[in-house]
């Protein structure tokens, strides 16, 4: 059955079976995934799956329910369930689709799936994962080990339907291909990894480039110390500046907004970053990892500018948070099958400024350039942040040695008013993305 | 539902005979391959969420499916489908077998019956899903009054009530046809507290493979109480120091501890393939000698425990570490056979749609002698942790990180004043040879913990006295 179709039926059997309003998300998914370890085939899964989540609104009292049983017998009974269910809850006056002006009229094509995913076979992948580890493993001597390669593709269909009529499917396929290499000196061990990924095969990163890059950063880390605890200038590479991000993202969404558990509470339209700072998010983007043409509510999807030169200009809401908050959504509703939705980014990303990374490096006498963040130290209510760091210290604006076992430590308010410089090297590797950052003074604490 | 006999469940609810049963394992072995093995799964799981005073959303899913694995030397091939028939089955056993290599056609491998699970920990005469929903709406309610009642700065209250009924079969080409009925209660409470511009969060919470009436004789209350006086707490937080220095950890959840510092340390796959930072290090010494650690599968009711791990293989109770020495690992089927040593039972996996893995279960430091407060006092300047957030460690490097989120200072043996959350750090193989007294007072956790590993979680459980480190970085702000 078209699950287009499945998703609309089901929303009209939950109003016979009594709920005033519903929606249905449909979907089905195959993947395949490959790990070669040590040149050695380690690990093949195929995955096959197919989910119905439906939410109802019985008055202003909401349930939802989700099964992977879609049986006709299961699928006659989960309306009736979800409206029991619904009953049990105490009515809510927020509770609801999205006011019908706000859903999506247009359902652009993103470009979002690639058809090579319905020849993607064992051998294949295989090669793939096997070229990628063996660069690694040949990049130098020190490169003693490994924890694999894994290279895999997934493709599937969402459909999504509500009692508002509208009606609307995408498809979208996944690749990815990644290396974790371990280097050895003196007995000591480090492991780093790299990786490629995008909605179309023939644009992944290849696979030799991928495992030198994996090598480069493991190898990097060799002989790493740690340093005297103390204030410095903190330089995110790409991928821990990404982070920065989700925690910005986490912080400006609904949900946590009107339950008061956010430190941007109250803050649109502030100044809650530095002029260099601008976010975007743009779920439109062709064949972007996190594009869609609607939401999980069918609201529009657009571009939005999130911070204009440093002040809050947007939220990212889905209906309900957005009445809550006495605002429009956004178009950023987001939810698993058996879940209401919340609010999530899409493509999100920081918009480059004009310094290479080399000349933020320069920039600094002594200070900490990091590649990885562990931990989850970062308190969304207060914005307090401490997380475990590894990456390389600067001494007189160079790169000089590995560094490893320390905490970086501010309050993310700070930090995002603290950066100083926005690095020209953005790439969209991920559906949150940043170029380098340099943020001008947190607590290292060392040794 | 009745699930006395997940064998039959499964085989009614699919269309399935032992005959169809033994048909695809044969299929997965019909090449060179040492093992097959078929794991169904079926999982109902119910969340009740209150907020603004009241329970406004109530959400049940349920999931189910098969997952067939064959094992060849170090390879491993997985295929797995929520669609469940024959041949769907024989799909995924041909998928599965694609890593071994080709041979001739084998015959159908018979099934016989294990008559029932070896350990019976969580026989529960009320399964938790059953609880009407009006008594779970109840609860959260008066879990609202309580944490309000206890101060007026609070002013906003989160709780969620999950349910869980897991029912899982496997069968495997080794004989193995066991199952297993998990019930899961999980009860969390988050309280912000305002004042003024001070805004701050309290999360508490526990549960197990427990019944309903556990949460209502008075843990469920405690539980909005501790969540209410922890964002209280933190509303007089100061900086936390930023440095090395010494650390005592309260009983029970700073055992997320041994969970990070040496627990994923000693998990069997990493081991085997030599990237892990305790690797060859059986026989020797990687802590104190007052500390003995164990993990032990087999506590009555407890989150982290299993009858049998899923892989059929009964849980029990591992030594890894005594009196410092490190004694074991932790194993699953395949990397207990490549290395050559036995089953520890703690071959565990999310679901149907993950390939098991090493994994904890219940983690612990065995009660030393000292009484807490003597702890305290032997301190003369350092950091107090009686909760935290989570964890995370880098096998490779040994790095491990966790997160506090109730602390307080230490002057002159004294507990002073409460200090904002920061992150710990240090050096698995090093930190446990800091410790320097162990407490009296062995506490496991109230059951909140949910381990993460490649991309798998699975419930866990962790346990620790008091002890003092001498020598811990601590990730604060106040250089």
């Amino acid at each position: 059955m078209d699950l287009r179709d499945l998703a609309t039926e089901l929303v009209a059997r939950a109003c016979a079976a009594g709920a005033r309003a519903a929606d249905v998300l449909v979907g089905e998914s195959e993947g395949l995934s490959v790990t070669v370890r040590l040149d050695e085939v380690e690990k093949l899964k195929r995955a096959r799956q197919r989910r119905v989540g439906l939410r109802v609104f019985v008055g202003n009292s909401t349930a939802i329910v989700s099964t992977a049983d879609l049986s006709s017998g299961a699928l006659e009974a989960l309306p009736r369930d979800a409206c029991a269910l619904a009953r049990a809850t105490v009515a809510d006056p927020h509770a609801g689709l999205p006011d019908p002006a706000d859903l999506a009229r247009e359902q652009p094509d993103l470009d979002l799936y690639d058809a090579a995913i319905e020849q993607l076979e064992p051998p294949a992948a295989f090669a793939r994962a096997r070229e990628a580890e063996a660069a690694a493993l040949a990049s130098a001597a020190e490169i003693t080990n490994s924890e694999g390669a894994e290279f895999g593709g997934d493709g599937g269909q969402v459909a999504y339907a509500s009692s508002l009529g509208f009606a609307g499917a995408y498809s979208g396929t996944h690749w990815g291909l990644s290396v974790s290499p371990v280097a050895a000196r003196d007995g000591a061990m480090q492991r780093d990894s790299w990786y490629t990924a995008h909605r179309k095969l023939a644009a992944l990163d290849p696979p030799a480039e991928v495992g030198r890059e994996a090598a480069r950063r493991a190898l990097r880390r060799l002989g790493a110390r740690r340093v005297p605890t103390g204030e410095y200038p903190v330089v995110f590479d790409p991928q821990a500046a990404a982070s920065l991000l989700r925690h910005l993202a986490g912080a400006i969404a609904g949900p946590a907004l009107y339950r008061r558990a956010s430190f941007l509470l109250g803050r649109l339209g502030e100044a809650i970053a530095s002029p260099h700072v601008t976010v975007e998010d743009d779920p439109l983007r062709v064949a972007g990892p996190a594009s869609r043409p609607f939401d999980a509510e069918g609201v529009a999807s657009r571009r939005l500018v999130v911070v204009d030169g440093g002040v809050l200009q947007s939220y990212l809401l889905d209906a309900y948070s957005a009445r809550r908050l006495g605002l429009r959504p956004t178009g950023h509703a987001a939810r698993g099958f058996g879940d209401a939705p919340g609010a999530s980014p899409t493509n999100f990303f920081l918009v480059p400024g004009p310094h290479s990374p080399e000349a933020i490096i320069a920039s600094i006498g002594a200070g900490l350039y990091v590649t990885e963040l562990i931990g989850f130290g970062v308190n969304g209510v207060t914005g307090d942040y401490s997380r475990g760091a590894a990456g390389l210290w600067i001494e007189r604006g160079e790169l000089a040695y590995p560094v490893e076992e320390i905490t970086i430590a501010g309050n993310l308010l700070a930090m995002f008013r603290g950066i100083e410089m926005v690095g020209n090297d953005l790439v969209f590797r991920n559906a949150i993305a940043a170029p380098t950052v340099k943020v001008e003074r947190m607590t290292v604490a060392g040794a | 539902m009745d699930v006395a006999d997940p064998g039959r469940f499964f085989l009614e609810r699919f269309g399935l005979s032992d005959r169809a049963l033994e048909q695809v394992l044969g299929t997965a072995l019909d090449r060179r391959a040492n093992h097959a093995e078929c794991y169904f799964e079926f999982r109902m799981n119910q969340t009740a969420s209150l907020e603004d005073g009241v329970v406004k959303k109530v959400t049940r899913n349920v999931s189910q499916g098969v997952g067939v694995r064959v094992l060849a030397g170090t390879r491993t091939g997985y295929a797995y489908s929520d669609e469940v028939s024959l041949e769907r089955l024989e799909i995924a056993a041909r998928t599965a077998r694609f890593i071994a290599e080709e041979r001739e056609g084998a015959p159908p491998l018979p099934v016989p019956r294990v008559p029932r699970a070896p350990h019976d920990l969580y026989a529960l005469t009320e399964p938790p899903i059953e609880t009407p929903l009006p008594d779970q709406v109840a609860l959260l309610a008066h879990l609202d009054a309580v944490a309000r009642a206890t101060d007026p700065a609070i002013n906003n209250v989160l709780a969620g009530l999950g349910i869980e009924h897991r029912v899982v079969l496997v069968v495997n080409s080794g004989g193995v046809f066991v199952g297993d009925v998990r019930p899961l209660v999980h009860l969390t409470v988050t309280c912000i507290a305002e004042r003024g511009q001070n805004r701050q969060q309290g999360t508490y919470g526990g549960g197990g493979r427990l019944p309903f009436s556990a949460l209502t004789d008075g843990r469920a209350e405690r539980f909005a109480r501790e969540a209410a006086r922890q964002a209280l707490t933190n509303l007089d937080a100061i900086a936390a120091p930023a440095g090395t220095m010494t650390v005592v950890l309260g009983p029970g959840w700073p055992g997320i501890l041994l969970h990070e510092a040496i627990g994923h340390g000693l998990e069997g796959d990493f081991n085997r393939k030599g990237v892990s930072a305790f690797t060859d290090r059986i026989g020797t010494r990687v802590a104190s000698e007052l500390c003995t650690v164990i993990d032990d599968g087999t506590i009555p009711l407890r989150r982290g425990s299993l009858n049998v791990d899923d892989e059929g293989t009964p849980t029990s109770r591992t030594v890894l570490i005594e009196k410092g020495i490190l004694r074991g690992y932790l194993q699953d089927r395949l990397n207990a056979s490549l290395m050559g040593m036995p089953l520890t039972g703690n071959g565990r996996r999310e679901s149907f749609a993950h390939i098991p893995m090493p994994r904890m279960t219940n983690t612990f430091m065995l009660a030393g002698q000292d009484a807490p407060e003597d702890i305290l006092r032997s301190v003369d300047r350092g950091l107090y942790a009686v909760s935290f957030g989570g964890g995370q460690v880098d096998i490779t490097s040994g790095k491990f990180v966790f997160s506090a989120s109730e602390a307080y200072l230490i002057e002159g043996g004294k507990v002073g004043r409460p200090v904002k959350g920061a992150t710990l750090i240090g050096n698995g193989p090093d930190v446990l040879r800091r410790i320097s007294r162990v407490g009296a007072d062995l506490q496991l956790d109230e059951g909140i913990g949910t381990c993460g590993k490649d991309g798998q979680s699975v419930p866990v459980g962790v346990g620790l006295p008091t002890v003092r480190i001498d020598g811990l970085t601590v990730g604060g702000t106040q250089a």
